[in-house]
């Protein structure tokens, strides 16, 4: 690889390597991603239940 | 070893462990997937035949392996949850699921956008490609039947029932290459001879299949920690650890 | 009942669940139906180009018949389900497993054997050469007792569920598609001249499994629905 003009032509087939690793990419980070979001929503919700029941 | 694992299937305990061995878990997969990327695509050469479209194999063989593992994971943890009645097995069996959807899809849209330039076209009903998207059917047939049990102790067992019946699936899809000469690839790396892919290309290859590995650890200590808090939201121990905040 | 052998306790769940249906004639008939209504409905929907007819003859016929098997799936258990019969069965001595497979082989009775009749005159229907109709036939009967055996697992799963139908669909299709390949697959290389005997091996091979490994998965979802 030369040059990073090269690298992102990708011999012509670019548009399929990147579209192909853009979306593993972004599908990959909000499986973490949003699980990890609701593990703080849950503690949240919960931990404002059990000051109620207080 | 043996008391580990049986500490591990306390809920609280797997809990707090999990906790504690997640930013290693996130250090080895970024460990990985640099040399996986950086080896797959700036030092391995271009494929005489394909040119530099290959280069998707870095994600889509390790996508296609997971899913196929994923779902093994799956059904032999749901059997035991089935058989021994540990709470832990069913979690890590719908924690797995939506993982195993994710990366079956992957495979079949990386697959799909290789199979673009390659073959000329965007789908072909051959054999793999058809078992593959009968696998994710599976997946989604799982996360289905989950949702639709109120009890989710009923729903543990009712999946890893459908999930057990579902796994002839599994052989068919790796054999299919060999049992039917049609458009998919023929087996390269799993041959027990030599495999028959160069070294500089099969090393990234390996290290982005420990990678996705390594992900998929982090994805289901994630969903296991919410489940195993939503699961166990009455008792004592989930009590004790949300106390502190 | 202790006192019934296996065998008699078999053949008497059969015998009961066919009279249960002979009084219901007329909903026995529609699955029949349904495949004849489907299969006369693609020639109107896609062409009736005679040589394209042919070539998709296989493949239609077997997902006609394939959606006819679904449809009827629900009338294994439900109506047992509901007015509890259903829970007296599993709390005979008899193993579950072999009960399950009486009912499912009444269901093959009712649901599949009509199709092998109706079967051969929707193939005359689209042309299809009177040489590939001993293949139809074949494949057929070899299948659609996988229909109904894989097709009671699912039902198993989903008859305690509001919107059982709906999943049971999602949950039987993937695990008909290895039947509709082979058992098509048989009958397009009739068309073409060859032998379908690998085929149609393979059809008797999943038959064996699925007779073998489908009573105990349905019997075991049944009892987790009855729960």
């Amino acid at each position: 690889m030369n040059n990073l003009n090269e690298f992102l032509h990708m011999g012509g087939y670019g548009a399929y390597v990147w579209s192909a690793y853009g979306i593993t990419f972004v599908a990959m980070i909000l499986a973490v991603v949003i699980p990890l979001r609701q593990h703080s929503s849950l503690r949240q919700r919960l931990i404002k239940q059990f000051k109620r029941k207080k | 070893m043996m008391r580990f694992i049986h500490q591990l299937a306390s809920p609280p305990y797997f809990y707090h462990f999990s906790g504690k061995v997640l930013p290693w878990f996130l250090g080895l997969f970024l460990v990985f997937l640099s040399y996986g990327l950086y080896g797959g695509l700036v030092l391995a050469p271009t494929d005489y035949q394909q040119g530099e479209s290959y280069r998707i194999i870095y994600i889509h063989v390790p996508a296609a392996w997971m899913s196929l593992f994923i779902y093994m994971v799956m059904a032999i943890s749901g059997a035991i949850g089935l058989i021994w009645h540990i709470k832990l097995a069913d979690v890590v069996a719908i924690s797995s699921a939506p993982i195993g959807a994710m990366f079956t899809l992957l495979a079949l849209v990386t697959g799909s956008i290789w199979g673009k330039p390659m073959w000329g076209t965007w789908w072909e009903w051959e054999a793999r490609l058809t078992s593959e998207l009968v696998l994710l059917f599976l997946y989604l047939g799982v996360i289905a039947l989950y949702n639709a049990v109120e009890d989710k102790r009923t729903a543990s067992r009712a999946i890893a029932i459908l999930a057990l019946v579902g796994v002839v699936n599994i052989p068919i899809i790796h054999y299919s290459v060999e049992w039917w000469n049609t458009l998919h690839q023929g087996p390269t790396v799993t041959k027990f001879d030599k495999p028959s892919i160069h070294l500089s290309m099969l090393l990234p290859l390996l290290s982005m299949a420990v990678a996705f590995k390594v992900y998929y650890g982090i994805g289901l200590l994630v969903r296991a920690r919410n489940e195993l808090l939503q699961r166990e939201r009455n008792t004592g121990w989930v009590r004790e650890l949300l106390h502190d905040e | 009942m202790s006192s019934l052998s296996l065998t008699k306790a078999f053949v008497t769940l059969l015998r009961r669940d066919l009279l249960l249906v002979m009084r219901r004639r007329s909903e026995a008939v529609n699955p029949v139906l349904f495949f004849i209504i489907v299969t006369s409905l693609f020639p109107f929907g896609t062409s009736s180009d005679t040589a394209l007819l042919q070539q998709i003859a296989p493949g239609i016929v077997w997902v006609a018949a394939l959606l006819a098997a679904m449809l009827s799936l629900d009338a294994i258990f439900r109506s047992d389900f509901e007015d509890g019969s259903l829970e007296q069965l599993m709390l005979s001595p008899h193993p579950a497993s072999v009960l399950v497979l009486a009912k499912v082989m009444a269901h093959w009775l009712v649901t599949g054997v009509p199709l092998l009749i109706a079967a051969p005159f929707m193939a005359l229907l689209y042309g299809l050469p009177s040489e590939a109709l001993p293949t139809l036939l074949i494949s057929l009967l070899i299948g659609t007792p996988v229909l109904s055996l894989v097709g009671s697992v699912g039902v198993a799963l989903t008859v305690a569920l509001r919107q059982g139908g709906v999943i049971l669909s999602l949950l039987v299709l993937p695990l008909y598609v290895p039947v509709l390949i082979f058992g098509s697959g048989a009958v397009e290389l009739a068309v073409q001249g060859f032998s379908p005997a690998a085929n149609l091996y393979m059809l008797s091979a999943i038959l064996a499994l699925a007779v073998v490994f489908t009573p105990w998965p349905a019997s075991a979802a049944l009892r987790l629905s009855l729960s």
